[in-house]
């Protein structure tokens, strides 16, 4: 898909004054961080699995040659076929060697964001070939040539008044006067209308939660069970995995299970946990006859041994997201790629470069509830940090940021100089404050002021202030 | 130098790793497969880890009965065709357990044979096992019990051995290791929590969104 990471600014201020976008956010906030929450509260084990997830990744990473040896020669003695691709492109053009070499004409596709990283369905429909979404946020967005504002809820953004609108222009196989205003409506024709679509496809495409090197497996969480039709009626099941999704074993994975639904819809267990292993069996009455997978690496490679290496962690439970006030107040569109929210705000640069996302981690308040809540326990505020530190060693941030930044750090790095300035002008801006004790307008700083006044430092500076504290701390008590 | 390699190598040197004492080390974690932590509720006694078990599926809008034998089981079945008001008839595949049970004494119901190709409204299955701590089934695919009957029909009915119903998924999945092999796998291994849902249409949940509307599980035995 087109980046538009860049005009994220542009793009937050259009989805601040979108007022369906903004009472569909509304769903955010009210769900997913109670329901998480609930979840998480309900299972004393919670923290404990957390550290032993973070330990099961750090050791994989630590290892991933070796699992991925192992997980390909696994797949293979189960009959599968793995492809490896270096960039989005090479992805692109296995998937479309596949099916021009197997004359497909139509493949039904399951929930995958690495298939949106590589801009698949654009690839496909190129090619002739004709994707079809199957999850039902994935579905609506395809019908409104959308992409996914949440990598776990894709359609989020939307309210079911735009929802029917888009089956009314789309199915006009359907009687026009038919009732189509309750959600169980939508529903229901959504899943007639997929239920064909599922048996015209030559081939289906899935993602994959987890890749499991002892026994070349591969793992979908779904709670639709449309990624399961997707990869049980066609001919071909083709799964697009990153590098980072191995683990060990199938305990590795059970482990890990605990701590996915909980972060992510506050389920114990999402409905279907799939487990798929090659192709078609002897014997087997149904189920692909043939078994791929392709491998993407599109960069993760090189943020192994960097300090981006724990955000190979994630396990893309949208948590981070869900409980980010910056994503709360935009959605995932204004990020303007694929990734959105605090872990899209980290991924992001380091898969397209810091140049076109750089906005993204400076997009922060550093409120820290987007590593508090992270299953994995990834440190996404130190990280958004060092991409900022990239962004200004690059150059890349405004003339106006740099030389503040640079004045600071002169001042910063003189604490007399300092604080004689700090004691000179804090009195000063008091007294400027006024009455109401606040600034409606500065020099240099309309971005703040234009829509918020700014509060007028009061009294003394902290240090000085600390100094009476500790001064009191020392008189003899009466 | 192929596509494989490449990625390999841009690993290892990222990582500055040397092979030394790591293929040792991943070679014990993939052969040992050692399990992590297992929660208190995963843990639970007979009797409580069935009732656990029970509690925990109908949490997740799953509907649940105990049987004493298989002997009951055409009779439970037809009981939950009349009760939902669903047509007599039944696809499941080849299970040796439900193929012991006597059909005969319903006479009126139709049973069909094999996968499913989409038309048929009430599916029955033999579980393999089954997970207390979240209410889960283990099913895995070939003859005895296609996964297309999992999916497709509108009404997935379950059949589970109480000795089956382990307290984690661990349990079963070393149970999975023992019958295929280690290493091995069936082509599928489905857990399934709950009935299909969905909840894309603003956060609303809703029951049968591609899979089952609805679970009904029946615990044989005890």
């Amino acid at each position: 898909m087109q980046i538009r990471s860049p005009e994220f600014k542009a793009n937050s201020v259009k989805a601040l004054s979108d007022a369906q976008l903004q009472k569909a956010l509304g769903n955010v906030r009210a769900g997913f961080i109670d329901k998480r929450k609930k979840a998480v509260d309900a299972l004393p084990e919670f923290d404990a699995l957390r550290e032993n997830g973070k330990a099961i990744k750090d050791h994989t990473l630590a290892n991933l040659d070796l699992y991925l040896e192992n997980y390909e020669a696994q797949v293979k003695a189960a009959g599968g076929h793995v492809h490896w691709a270096e960039t989005a492109e090479d992805a692109r053009r296995i998937i479309l060697d596949l099916c021009a070499s197997r004359g497909v004409k139509t493949v039904t596709k399951g929930k995958s964001m690495i298939s949106e990283e590589i801009a698949l369905n654009d690839a496909l429909e190129a090619a002739g070939v004709r994707p079809v979404e199957t999850d039902l946020g994935e579905y609506i967005i395809q019908l409104r040539g959308e992409h996914p504002s949440h990598i776990i809820a894709p359609a989020v953004h939307l309210n079911k008044e735009q929802i029917e609108a888009d089956f009314r222009r789309v199915h006009t196989h359907l009687p026009a006067d038919r009732e189509l205003v309750e959600h169980e409506k939508l529903l229901t024709e959504a899943r007639a209308v997929l239920r064909e679509q599922y048996f015209k496809a030559d081939l289906g495409i899935t993602g994959a939660n987890f890749l499991v090197a002892e026994t070349g497996s591969s793992i979908i969480v779904t709670n639709e069970g449309n990624g399961d039709l997707t990869q049980i009626l066609p001919r071909i099941h083709v799964v697009v995995a990153s590098i980072e999704k191995v683990v060990p074993t199938l305990e590795d994975a059970a482990q890990i299970l605990r701590l996915l639904a909980r972060s992510a819809t506050g389920q114990d267990m999402s409905v279907y946990t799939t487990i798929s292993t090659g192709g078609r069996r002897e014997g087997d009455p149904d189920g692909p006859d043939e078994y791929h997978v392709v491998l993407l690496d599109n960069g993760r490679s090189s943020m192994l041994g960097t300090e981006f290496q724990e955000m190979l962690r994630c396990i893309r439970c949208g948590a981070c997201m869900n409980h980010c006030p910056v994503y709360h107040a935009v959605g995932g569109h204004a990020y303007g790629w694929v990734y959105p929210g605090p872990m899209g705000a980290v991924l992001t640069p380091s898969l397209i470069g810091v140049d076109k996302g750089g906005h993204l981690p400076n997009a922060s308040t550093f409120c820290g509830r987007c590593e508090s809540v992270c299953p994995m326990k990834i440190p996404l505020p130190k990280m958004m940090r060092h991409w900022r530190e990239r962004e200004f060693e690059r150059g890349l941030n405004p003339a106006a940021a740099r030389y503040g930044l640079k004045a600071w750090a002169f001042f910063a790095r003189r604490p007399s100089l300092y604080r004689f300035f700090a004691s000179l002008g804090i009195p000063v801006l008091s007294a400027a404050g006024g009455a109401k004790h606040r600034f409606s307008w500065l020099p240099f700083a309309g971005g703040w002021t234009k829509y918020r006044e700014l509060p007028a430092p009061e009294g003394r500076t902290f240090l000085q202030q600390w100094a009476q504290r500790e001064a009191k701390k020392q008189e003899p008590v009466r | 130098m192929s596509a494989r390699d490449a990625i390999l190598n841009k690993v290892r040197a990222s990582l500055g790793a040397g092979n030394g004492p790591r293929a040792k080390v991943v070679r014990e974690r993939l052969d040992g497969a050692p399990r992590g932590l297992i929660p208190e509720r995963g843990q639970l006694p007979d009797a409580a880890r069935i009732d656990l078990f029970a509690a925990q599926a109908e949490k997740v809008h799953a509907t649940t009965e105990r049987l004493a034998s298989y002997a009951d089981l055409p009779a439970a079945v037809t009981a939950y065709l009349r009760s939902k008001n669903l047509s007599a008839s039944i696809r499941m595949g080849d299970d040796p357990r439900l193929n012991g049970a006597d059909w005969s004494m319903q006479a009126a119901l139709e049973i069909r044979r094999g996968p499913s190709d989409g038309n048929d409204e009430t599916g029955l299955s033999h579980a393999f096992g089954a997970v207390a701590e979240t209410g889960t089934l283990v099913l895995h695919s070939g003859a005895e019990n296609p996964t297309t009957v999992n999916f497709l029909p509108e009404h997935h009915l379950v059949i589970v051995d109480a000795k089956d119903v382990a307290g984690d998924l661990e349990t079963v999945l070393a149970r999975v290791r023992e019958t295929f092999g280690k290493g091995q796998m069936p082509r599928t291994l489905n857990m399934i929590t709950g009935p299909s849902r969905s909840g894309d249409i603003e956060q609303k949940m809703l029951l049968g969104a591609h899979g089952p509307r609805a679970l009904h599980i029946m615990v044989v035995g005890s």
